[in-house]
């Protein structure tokens, strides 16, 4: 058990995952980088330098740049699946799921069912997300409640070093699509990370915090919001139970449903978007399912409905923060 | 030069291929075939003649106007009418209907709705094939239409930089959809894209079986031998609409009978083997005769057969516990 940052842990999952098992590849855009340029090789491992490292251990065979092509990799990629190789395919930005989105939702997400189960599609796409570096509306986006609606497809949300070895290394053994979420803001986060090979079920929220007045529903970087809330929230005398579902498909509706049975109180905080996002669906759940636990209307805390801009003030305010959750916390106490 | 044997194994394929798809263009007007259906008859010398160049480690991917390649390439063809049918025992369990038969075990990758989606995916069976050492190849099957989407000129590029042991034929049937070839597509011909991508491109009559059998057999041992992807273009007709219901308003006056007088790929075939004294014609004969009873069977067999199971909504829509 070592400390080990966001970025060390998933490249320590895939390199254990290509060690162990040979039809593991690696496919995208510079995840080796440098390819055919004359300098040195592996010269990025992508933009944020996650895998790094494993073109030098494993070659050009199974660790291939791609030309700038998402449909074509990514098809390609489930093409490899459907073929006995077990890809990962780098989607450098979630933002540019819009070139590749019919590979994705018409023919991975569809494969298995469409052609009456006859195949597997064991395809983990990692891709990050997320705001926070100036980098405006089509590199900064959440999506990843969009891949959520699609029956044939998991989704995967981690908020820290160690659930994103564990997730990960269970999304490459699964033999389903699964849509792997980094955020872009938690790769310098630091957190003890076994180093051996170790797995993490879907579907089962982690209890990041208990408590008996309200509870915070959190995924990806917003769970370190919410737990700086919760402390302050603590010294006011308010108890906050927080969940981190950790995956959005399949989702662990029923410890979310035991937690309001508890608390009777739910705030959902997400950098999805206001509508049809994680909060949403998460209130409709509780609604449907949970409505008479409750002693106050559900609040969501979300980003405006507006594409996410460059500035660093506006960015800002774009992101949920700890003072808007706060106020809504303090708001679901006064029923 | 191919065996009697194989010039009868390919007769008897594209004979079977067009009574069914005769008789499906008079079942389907009749009521009974849920969605949409795209007829192949008139191309079966391209389906025919790809597939007569590959074996059970290659694989095949083509298009929505499906039901003629999946015959090609040898899945059970009861179960193919029951999949256009949407029965229980169809090839994908009623799932897929027509336009995405799939049958793994025959090497048929699959019909595909995203019509130049197989070219893409298709980068990913050979990408496999080499990685797994299998030696087999991919073929993917794509229409004049898909030409002009982004994902194909992306995957002819990927497939010739990473030299992929793939072909790419574009069967050339003058519509996509119901609008002209001659207006969507810059530069008429379809196999001087190839020249972009730097790998071989050639045209071929498509109502030639040989023509086509010959370059695809020579693009296949290219692509087997390592030396990457090659562009086919067969140039043919087909004898329906885009789908069943179809009006062709938009199609000149006797096209299809010019064709079907003059050009027929079946007559072609029959012709050529005959004046060169390849089969005998009382075979060619029996192998009518035979087809005519084998989908008479089909089709009532198809037809009685079985809806999926209710209970066969949820299932399979993944391949571990969870569904969702």
């Amino acid at each position: 058990m070592a400390g080990k940052t966001y970025r060390q842990a998933i490249n320590e999952a895939i390199l254990q995952e290509m060690r162990r098992d040979s039809t593991v590849i690696l496919l995208g855009e510079d995840v080796a980088g440098g390819t055919g340029a004359g300098g040195e090789g592996d010269a990025w491992g992508g933009p944020m330098g996650v895998t790094r490292g494993l073109v030098s251990e494993f070659g050009v065979g199974r660790v291939l740049d791609t030309p700038i092509s998402e449909a074509a990799y990514m098809g390609a990629a489930i093409g490899a699946a459907a073929s006995g190789l077990r890809p990962i395919a780098d989607l450098m930005f979630i933002d540019f799921a819009g070139v590749c989105f019919d590979q994705i939702v018409n023919q991975a997400a569809k494969y298995r069912y469409m052609y009456g189960g006859q195949d597997k599609i064991p395809l983990t796409i990692r891709t990050m997300m997320g705001a926070g570096l100036g980098i405006s509306s089509q590199h900064s986006q959440s999506l990843y409640p969009i891949f959520s609606y699609f029956a044939g497809l998991k989704v995967v949300v981690p908020s820290g070093p160690y659930d994103a070895k564990g997730l990960l290394i269970s999304a490459i053994r699964d033999d389903d699509p699964v849509i792997f979420c980094e955020h872009k803001a938690l790769y310098e986060m630091v957190e003890d990370v076994p180093d051996e090979p170790y797995t993490i079920p879907f579907g089962e929220a982690n209890f990041i915090r208990s408590g008996g007045d309200v509870t915070i529903v959190a995924m990806s970087s917003m769970v370190h919001v919410a737990t700086k809330a919760a402390t302050e929230l603590a010294r006011q005398g308010i108890e906050c139970e927080i969940l981190d579902p950790r995956t959005s498909s399949p989702l662990d509706t029923e410890s979310i449903l035991e937690s309001v049975e508890e608390t009777g109180r739910l705030v959902i905080i997400d950098e999805s978007g206001p509508r049809f996002g994680m909060a949403s669906e998460v209130a409709a759940v509780v609604a449907e399912e949970g409505f008479a636990l409750l002693k106050a209307p559900i609040i969501k805390v979300t980003p405006p409905f507006v594409p996410i801009p460059a500035a660093p003030n506006l960015e800002q305010l774009y992101i949920p923060d700890v003072a808007q959750l706060i106020v809504a916390v303090n708001k679901v106490m006064e029923s | 030069m191919q065996s009697t044997k194989e010039l009868l194994v390919a007769y008897r394929s594209m004979r079977t291929i067009r009574e069914f798809e005769e008789r499906m263009h008079i079942e389907f007007a009749k009521g009974g075939v849920p969605g949409f259906v795209h007829l192949y008859a008139g191309q079966e010398a391209s389906a025919v003649g790809v597939c007569a160049n590959l074996s059970g480690k290659d694989v095949l991917l083509n298009t929505h106007r499906a039901h003629g390649p999946a015959i090609a390439r040898g899945a059970d063809i009861f179960a193919v009418a029951k999949e256009i049918y949407c029965r229980g025992e169809g090839l994908c369990k009623g799932r897929g209907g027509s336009a995405h038969l799939h049958d793994v075990k025959s090497g048929l990758w699959g019909a595909n709705s995203g019509v130049g989606s197989g070219v893409a995916l298709g980068c990913g069976a050979a990408l496999a094939a080499r990685n797994l050492k299998t030696g087999g190849v991919a073929v993917a099957l794509v229409g004049d239409g898909a030409v002009n989407q982004g994902v194909v000129s992306e995957a002819l590029n990927l497939a010739s930089i990473w030299k992929l042991p793939l072909v790419i034929v574009f069967e050339n049937n003058g519509y996509g959809e119901a609008t002209a070839v001659d207006y969507a597509v810059a530069g008429k011909d379809l196999y001087k894209r190839a020249a972009a991508f730097d790998m071989p491109g050639v045209k071929v009559d498509g109502h030639d079986y040989f023509a086509v059998y010959d370059e695809v057999r020579l693009a296949v041992e290219r692509a087997r031998a390592g030396h990457g992807p090659s562009i086919i273009e067969a140039k043919q007709i087909r004898y329906f609409g885009h789908f069943e219901g179809d009006a062709q308003t938009y199609r000149p006056k006797n096209e299809v009978e010019q064709c079907r007088q003059g050009n027929d790929c079946l007559k072609r075939f029959r012709q050529h083997v005959l004046n060169e004294n390849r089969v005998e014609e009382s075979d060619l004969n029996s192998i009518d005769t035979e087809v005519a009873d084998l989908i008479d069977r089909v089709y009532k067999e198809a037809k009685a057969a079985r809806f999926p199971g209710e209970d066969e909504l949820m299932q399979s829509i993944y391949a571990s516990e969870y569904q969702g």
